[in-house]
């Protein structure tokens, strides 16, 4: 109690206040400090996501594969299943843009001609150097179906009196190139399908298991625990077995999607029930209630933007194992058959070590593979930390 | 403890009719049966079809029966003899068929498992320590890659490599000698040179996702409070990473022991059959091809089995590493 | 070679602490200059963010990696020679044996201070098994004699649980028992009752200044309550945004506090005593960003006695009584007169 009279006296000491003088300065908050404080809580998660140029990259890396795939009719130079006889597992050509004649700007590239030796009777294939062949650009050949809806033949390449294959051909004489392309549109869309439908069925069972609790929330568990005990794998053969042979490719595809979804939808689950749970007992839900808010309205206004963006980047890290998955599924002769083209459709033609030998660019979808899986990766790893733009 | 674990040994017994009646499901959903594909098979073969024989061939597998019959009969020959049905595409016992398979199959995943823990451990202990550092971002980018890379691609790649460069076929788990024979010291040491590839190519996805977790587990535990205070007690570095920070970041390892094990299985299923290994996954892709379902049925259901007992000997660990959850 | 003022066990000189963060540079402590003498306290006193915390972390090197610490940190050893702390290699030999043998601290959470995974016997003993050599019997009989010693009922039995099976007040016992475990020199609390509910937090005050005069340590006590550490210790450093704006003997700083920051200080501890109806009153704004330190006085944007002068100079440091210093513009020219009068 003698400091509070001490510092009674030390009150009287105190001068008056003078007034503020000219030069007053009292925002010594930086602007770019106030503007943090006000921003929105998807602009500081914009922020942050553009720190991480990996994830930045990658998110380019994804946008343009996915252009790719759309106006795949029109970058790839043939139909993807025009067979070209006498072209069987030709090798990836070289794209030219120079040799002992000089320099030219049009790129080109050598005829090939087959050989068979004798020896071994195994094809080969020689360039012939002697002749350019010069890569024209949007150029006529087979018609397609532009997004679907316009008749076009403009292709964005090709050669005349020739061919070009930048990725070589498979067992059937087809461009291996058109059909990355091709298979890009399954296989990328696979995926986005596929978490689509876990993400429902997710934010359904998991919602619904945190937000009721008790029995009902008891039963969702126990239904999730079944069905990750299972390996996920010889879960998908048995499912994918179960497709019935006659189904028709759209079939085929849905059929896996769902098979895909329906594991991929638990990991999820758990989440959103795990945020929920936490959420619901948070003081400004509480106050919600309190206040006389809705149900649902609580839900949609106050606990799913609270977790959508931890969702989002959970999402963006689950579609990897989805197109990991198809791959897989695919490649063993469970998941998508031909005449659809995917990429694990195509790397099924890469299954024994002899075919490989012989033809390694047979491979070349699963790189394809990677990078996509890569770039998801890494932009999911991007979005997890902007998803929390409040941690360091 | 004790009380503890048979909490969740009972825990399991509800889980494990669950699963029976799923993988029962699962084997019953393609339509038809392993007879249309016997008919199927016979007619492609020009062979004439007995109907006589087929309608046999029915009552003595009991397709006649409603499908509750033939789970009930199935479950009854599992638990009192240990019976799991009869293979109709191998004309032979299921028991005889899976157990050496399985034994197989779980060698190679253990082993795999095994395989990525000591890998991933240094790496993770040292990315996180050294954050930041060159380093650091050229194993998490090792690390990103390992998760991309579809295990039967790296079983491709490794057996391309081989047999190019090396002239040295990869594949199977035995050299041809010992594939037939019984088991012996030899067998044993033929197993070991041929067990590393598979072990590499199925580790190697885990191993990348096992680093991850780690690193970012140490990450979090690096900057607690209680490593401030330990450090201001003069314990050396190493001592003091080893003994707290590493020590905390292991429980949330522990848990993730449960699921591993199944994404061992799940890898081993798809590289199996690319490097035609004599585990279970072939035999069941086999298996639910043709519509055996009792084989394909009995491996779904002991994968499962296998997975929860991942299961509980995580959750045992936990206990053993987290105090915290001891006296609850 | 560093020279001490005869008496001193601990000078820090000049203390600078920049954090090099993505963002920016974060200047935390801006040339601090405190000494503590052999067997007294002292208080360092700021609102949170002025750099206390980090001051005193420096002293035993406890900064993160991304932290820089220029300046003197001058420890004098018992045999009187004298070793600086700032330039001794990070967690090598030396600073770990000052740590475990030298200058202990009480950290502000007891919560998360203590590993959740580890009994309270295995953290307590772990210093004296390292750097006393005892045996680890020997280590458990000192670990129950030092709980009972703090206040711990049941010593023998409470010495192998886990730190979640004790209270919060107990925690801190606990903690403190373990600095006190090292038989260090000199004790450093930073906020050691800030986490603790009120009724604990006398408890666990009178407790280490008991325990300090039990073990005849010098003591720095960090805190952001004037009221607080006015009983407790001899001198107190009054700090604002990385710097020591006014120090001296406690009574002094209470009776004839000089700097606009220290009376507003003293004028927010409410009184008891204070007539009906009169507010607490309370500094205006807000403490600025340690990341972009505005020019001249970094108080001046709060203060009510501001002039023009103190936009562009940083106030110098002010003898105003024979160990109290402030600096503040306003005193410009009274260290004559002081130096006049003595």
């Amino acid at each position: 109690m003698d400091q509070g009279l001490s510092s009674q006296q030390a009150t009287q000491n105190v001068p008056l206040p003078k007034p503020p003088s000219a030069d007053d300065d009292s925002t010594a908050l930086g602007k770019t400090e106030e503007k943090v404080f006000y921003a929105t809580q998807w602009q500081l998660m914009w922020w942050k996501f553009r720190k991480h140029k990996v994830a930045m990259v990658s998110a380019v890396v994804i946008i343009f594969m996915y252009i790719c795939a759309i106006f795949a009719p029109f970058i790839a130079p043939y139909a993807p299943t025009e067979r070209h006889r006498g072209f069987l597992y030709v090798p990836p050509q070289k794209v030219r843009f120079w040799d002992e004649n000089g320099f030219s700007l049009r790129p080109f590239v050598y005829p090939i001609e087959q050989e068979i030796d004798i020896m071994t009777m195994q094809r080969k294939y020689i360039e012939d150097t002697s002749k350019r062949l010069p890569v024209k650009f949007f150029v006529r050949g087979s018609s397609y179906k532009l997004l679907g809806l316009f008749e076009c033949d403009i292709h964005l390449f090709g050669v005349e009196d020739g061919k070009v294959f930048l990725f070589g051909t498979d067992n059937m004489g087809r461009d291996l190139f058109t059909r990355v392309l091709y298979g890009a549109q399954i296989s990328m869309s696979i995926g986005l399908v596929g978490v689509f439908l876990s993400l429902l069925l997710g934010l359904v069972f998991g919602g619904i298991s945190g937000y009721y609790g008790g029995a009902v929330d008891n039963a969702i568990q126990r239904i999730i625990e079944v069905l990750r005990s299972f390996p996920t794998i010889p879960l998908w053969m048995a499912l994918g077995a179960a497709l019935p042979p006659e189904l028709s490719p759209v079939g085929v595809y849905m059929g896996i999607t769902i098979i895909l979804s329906l594991i991929g939808w638990t990991a999820l689950g758990r989440q959103v029930r795990g945020k929920v749970l936490a959420l619901k007992n948070e003081d400004f839900v509480i106050a919600a209630r309190l206040a006389g808010t809705s149900e649902p309205r609580i839900i949609m206004t106050h606990l799913i933007p609270s977790f959508m963006s931890h969702i989002i980047a959970s999402l963006t890290l689950s579609i990897p194992s989805m197109i990991l998955a198809e791959t897989s599924l695919s490649f063993l002769g469970i998941g998508l058959r031909p005449p659809v083209v995917s990429w694990g459709v195509m790397l099924q033609q890469a299954q024994n070590v002899n075919t490989l030998m012989m033809a390694p660019w047979l491979l070349i979808p699963g790189v394809f593979v990677v990078v996509y899986v890569l770039a998801f990766n890494f932009l999911g790893d991007g979005l997890r930390d902007a998803a929390d733009p409040y941690g360091v | 403890m004790l009380r503890y674990i048979a909490k969740r040994l009972l825990q399991m017994i509800p889980m494990l009719f669950l699963i029976s009646v799923v993988s029962f499901i699962i084997i019953q959903l393609p339509p038809g049966s392993y007879l249309n594909t016997l008919i199927a098979q016979m007619r492609t073969q020009g062979d004439e079809i007995n109907m006589e024989q087929v309608e046999a061939l029915r009552i003595r597998y009991s397709l006649d029966k409603p499908a509750h019959i033939r789970y009930l009969n199935w479950i009854k020959g599992i638990i009192t003899e240990g019976d799991f049905g009869f293979s109709f595409e191998w004309n032979r016992p299921v028991k005889t068929l899976i157990w050496e398979r399985l034994a197989l199959s779980l060698t190679v995943s253990v082993s795999s498992l095994l395989f990525s823990w000591i890998i991933a451990f240094p790496i993770a202990i040292y990315s996180a320590v050294k954050k930041h550092s060159v380093a650091d971002y050229s194993l998490t980018f090792m690390g990103f890659l390992g998760l991309s890379v579809p295990n039967f691609m790296l079983a491709l790649i490794l057996m391309y490599i081989a047999s190019v460069y090396f002239k040295f076929s990869v594949g199977g788990l035995f050299s041809p000698d010992y594939v037939m024979a019984p088991w012996s010291f030899g067998k044993f040491v033929d197993l070991l040179k041929h067990l590393w590839v598979p072990m590499i190519v199925i580790g190697m996805a885990g191993t990348a996702g096992l680093i991850r977790v780690l690193r970012n587990n140490l990450l979090d535990e690096l900057e607690k409070p209680y490593v401030v205070a330990a450090r201001s007690k003069g314990i050396s570095p190493v001592r003091l990473i080893f003994k707290y920070p590493v020590r905390l970041a292991l429980i949330p390892f522990v848990s993730t022991v449960g699921w591993q094990l199944p994404q061992m299985l799940s890898g081993e299923a798809v590289t199996a059959t690319v490097l035609s290994l004599p585990t279970a996954a072939p035999l069941l892709l086999g298996a639910l091809r043709s519509q055996d379902m009792y084989l394909a049925g009995s491996f779904l259901l002991l994968l499962s089995c296998l997975t929860m007992i991942g299961t509980l000997i995580s959750d045992i660990l936990l206990v053993i590493v987290d105090p915290r959850i001891r006296y609850e | 070679m560093d020279t001490m003022t005869e008496g001193n066990i601990l000078e820090v000189r000049d203390l600078t602490v920049r954090f090099m963060m993505n963002e920016g540079t974060v200047h935390a402590v801006n040339g601090v200059t405190f000494s503590l003498p052999e067997g007294k306290s002292i208080g360092i006193v700021g609102e949170s963010g002025c750099g206390k915390t980090v001051s005193a972390y420096s002293v035993t090197q406890l900064l993160p990696k991304t932290a820089r610490v220029s300046g003197q940190i001058l420890f004098r050893e018992k045999e009187g020679t004298i070793t600086d702390i700032a330039k001794l290699p990070v967690d090598g030999k030396e600073i770990r044996r000052i740590r475990g043998q030298e200058i202990s601290m009480i950290f502000q959470e007891p919560m998360s201070s203590l590993s959740p995974v580890h009994t309270v016997f295995n953290q307590l003993a772990e210093a004296m098994i390292l750097f006393q050599g005892m045996t680890k019997k020997q280590a458990r009989e000192r670990c129950v004699e030092l709980l009972k010693l703090v206040g711990i009922e049941n010593a023998e039995r409470r010495v192998d649980e886990y730190p979640f099976q004790f209270s919060g007040g107990m925690r801190q016992r606990a903690m403190i028992a373990m600095a006190l475990a090292r038989n260090p020199r000199i004790l450093i609390a930073d906020e050691p009752t800030t986490a603790l509910d009120v009724t604990l937090q006398a408890q666990v005050l009178s407790l280490i200044q008991e325990m300090q005069d039990e073990f005849k340590l010098s003591m720095i006590l960090i805190t952001h309550a004037l009221g607080v550490v006015a009983h407790m210790v001899d001198y107190i450093h009054i700090m604002y945004l990385g710097r020591v704006v006014e120090s001296g003997p406690t009574l002094e700083i209470f009776e004839n506090p000089k700097h606009p920051y220290t009376r507003g200080l003293l004028n927010s501890i409410p009184k008891l005593h204070g007539k009906r109806g009169q507010r607490v009153s309370s500094i205006p704004g807000a403490v600025p960003s340690a990341y972009s330190l505005p020019e001249g006085c970094v108080f001046r944007a709060r203060c009510s006695e501001r002039r023009s002068a103190c936009m562009y100079e940083i106030p110098r440091r002010i003898q105003v009584g024979s160990e109290h210093y402030v600096s503040c513009c306003l005193y410009d020219g009274e260290e004559d007169q002081y130096a006049a009068n003595a």
